[in-house]
């Protein structure tokens, strides 16, 4: 690895809107990532932020705006060769993306859930004729890994229906794991559990950054954030009002709104 | 005497599961195409899928089955009818494809979201995520009122006696012309109770094979 390698950052967003009709979602949004950095995303209901995770997943298409991975650019508004049906697929894998509510398979096994994406990948590439099994195996023993990673080795044959929400919510991490993806976000992955189920997947995803795991995380766990982020951004009604270190941004917020929002959610954190 | 009436009724019985059986297969085909119609993006498609249904599931079986009988002869001289059983078939065929139709069409509507979005960001293709992850929940939500509407079909199969095929019912009925005995007619009853029950037992096995997940 030469230095120009380490200075490319590994996510870069330009100029990034979103419009829902008459709704403008968010505007000129950017910001870059570096390699295993943890970004941690707060604000206040309705300021864009799962619109914008949904957009770096290419589950939503941005209206004008560039979103680079190592220097590639996934995604240019204006340039429509960026926005082939059949390229989208691959483009995804760079992201992942840990949902509120799990959105385990119902129909498979924890097991099941972490490989089935990746199995279903090995079967476009050119050795798998022949290296089937072994590579079957392979995938296999990664997600054990995997789901030994996130503390759930027991439950591997548990059906979603059989695990709590912190279990279900570990097993998708380790299902969005299991696929590579060079930046992983979640959006409020926490917000859908009972409060004392919180602290396992918080902990999971404390160990991931320890991890160097590049992370993008909207959360409204404020002490969280300070704990887990490198970088702290604050958006409010579609814009990236403060960024910087938690240090900065939530012990000592420079903007007034920044402070609004955060005296809010004191009592939360 | 019970043994002859036994018999003819069998006979008839015979008549209700043809109807029954091939309505079943074909319009469990059909109904698909149908679904995929009314949830098309295309609304010209939409639109047609839409009307079909309405149009048929707002009109009587009883009707739709003289229609397709008689119907043709009115429209165009010397045009040859359809034998009755066909008409029948017919008949039911495109009106079970419409109920059948909107059974999947709610079963696939009914899937969240977030199972498609979940399997998008994983990087499945479209048909990966339909046959790999919808499918088997559609399946599961469907059966319940699949079973439904089957049962329905069974004794649905009785408006056939419209157009005169020759199905349990009509067997029935023609020991009161013919003898005066209107027990046999009674007694069809237990040929629509023992073929329902052995249908329950089925639907029962299949929603305890699908039992070993929720949606
Ligand atoms: N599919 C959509 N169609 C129209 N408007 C939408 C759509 N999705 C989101 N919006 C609107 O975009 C705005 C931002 O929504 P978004 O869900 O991104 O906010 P958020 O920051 O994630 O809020 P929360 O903290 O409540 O999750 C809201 O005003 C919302 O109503
Ligand atoms: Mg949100």
């Amino acid at each position: 690895m030469d230095m120009a390698d380490i200075k490319t950052p590994i996510l870069e967003v330009n100029n990034l809107s979103k419009r829902f009709g008459k709704v403008e979602v968010f505007k000129d949004i950017s910001f870059a990532m570096e390699k295993g950095a943890v970004m941690a995303l707060i604000g206040s209901s309705g300021s864009g932020k799962t619109t914008l995770l949904r957009c770096l997943n290419f589950l939503e298409t941005p209206d004008h705006g560039r979103i680079s991975v190592h220097g590639n650019c996934l995604f240019d508004a204006d340039d429509h060769s960026t926005h082939q049906e059949k390229d989208i697929r691959h483009k995804r894998l760079h992201f992942g993306l840990v949902f509120q509510s799990f959105n385990l398979f119902p129909q498979y096994s924890a097991l099941r859930n972490v490989t089935l994406a990746t199995e279903l990948l090995a079967k476009e590439q050119p050795g798998y004729r022949t290296g089937k099994g072994q590579m079957i195996k392979d995938i296999r023993e990664r997600a054990e890994h995997l789901l030994e990673q996130v503390g759930l080795s027991d439950k591997l044959n548990n059906y979603p229906h059989q695990l709590s929400g912190g279990q279900q919510q570990r097993v998708a991490i380790a299902r969005a794991l299991a696929v590579n993806p060079d930046i992983l976000c979640f959006d409020e992955p926490t917000s859908a559990l009972d409060p004392e189920l919180t602290g396992e997947v918080l902990k999971v995803i404390q160990s991931l950054a320890d991890l160097n795991t590049t992370m993008l995380i909207v959360t409204h766990e404020m002490s969280f954030a300070r704990d887990v982020a490198d970088t702290v951004a604050f958006m409010d009604s579609g814009s990236i009002v403060e960024q910087g270190p938690p240090s900065q941004v939530i012990s000592n917020p420079k903007e007034a709104r920044t402070r609004q929002f955060l005296e809010r959610y004191l009592g939360n954190s | 005497m019970f043994w002859n009436v036994t018999l003819k009724l069998l006979e008839g019985f015979s008549q209700t599961l043809i109807i029954f059986g091939i309505t079943l297969v074909f319009s469990l085909i059909l109904g698909l195409p149908i679904a995929f119609g009314s949830m098309s993006r295309f609304k010209p498609l939409r639109w047609l899928s839409r009307t079909f249904v309405w149009a048929i599931r707002g009109t009587p079986l009883m009707l739709q089955v003289i229609i397709v009988f008689y119907g043709p002869a009115l429209i165009w001289d010397g045009i040859s009818p359809l034998s009755r059983m066909t008409a029948v078939l017919v008949a039911f065929i495109i009106n079970y494809s419409a109920y059948f139709s909107e059974i999947y069409r709610g079963g696939i509507e009914g899937i969240p979201k977030g199972q498609y979005e979940a399997a998008q960001t994983l990087g499945m293709t479209k048909s990966q995520i339909f046959f790999k992850v919808v499918l088997l929940q559609v399946i599961k939500r469907i059966v319940p009122p699949m079973s439904n509407e089957i049962l329905t079909l069974v004794k649905d199969t009785s408006l056939a006696r419209i157009v005169a095929v020759k199905e349990i019912i009509w067997m029935g009925q023609e020991f009161i012309a013919s003898r005066a005995l209107l027990w046999p007619l009674f007694y069809t009853g237990v040929f629509y109770l023992v073929f329902c029950g052995i249908l329950t037992l089925v639907f029962a096995k299949i929603e305890e094979k699908l039992d070993y997940f929720k949606v």
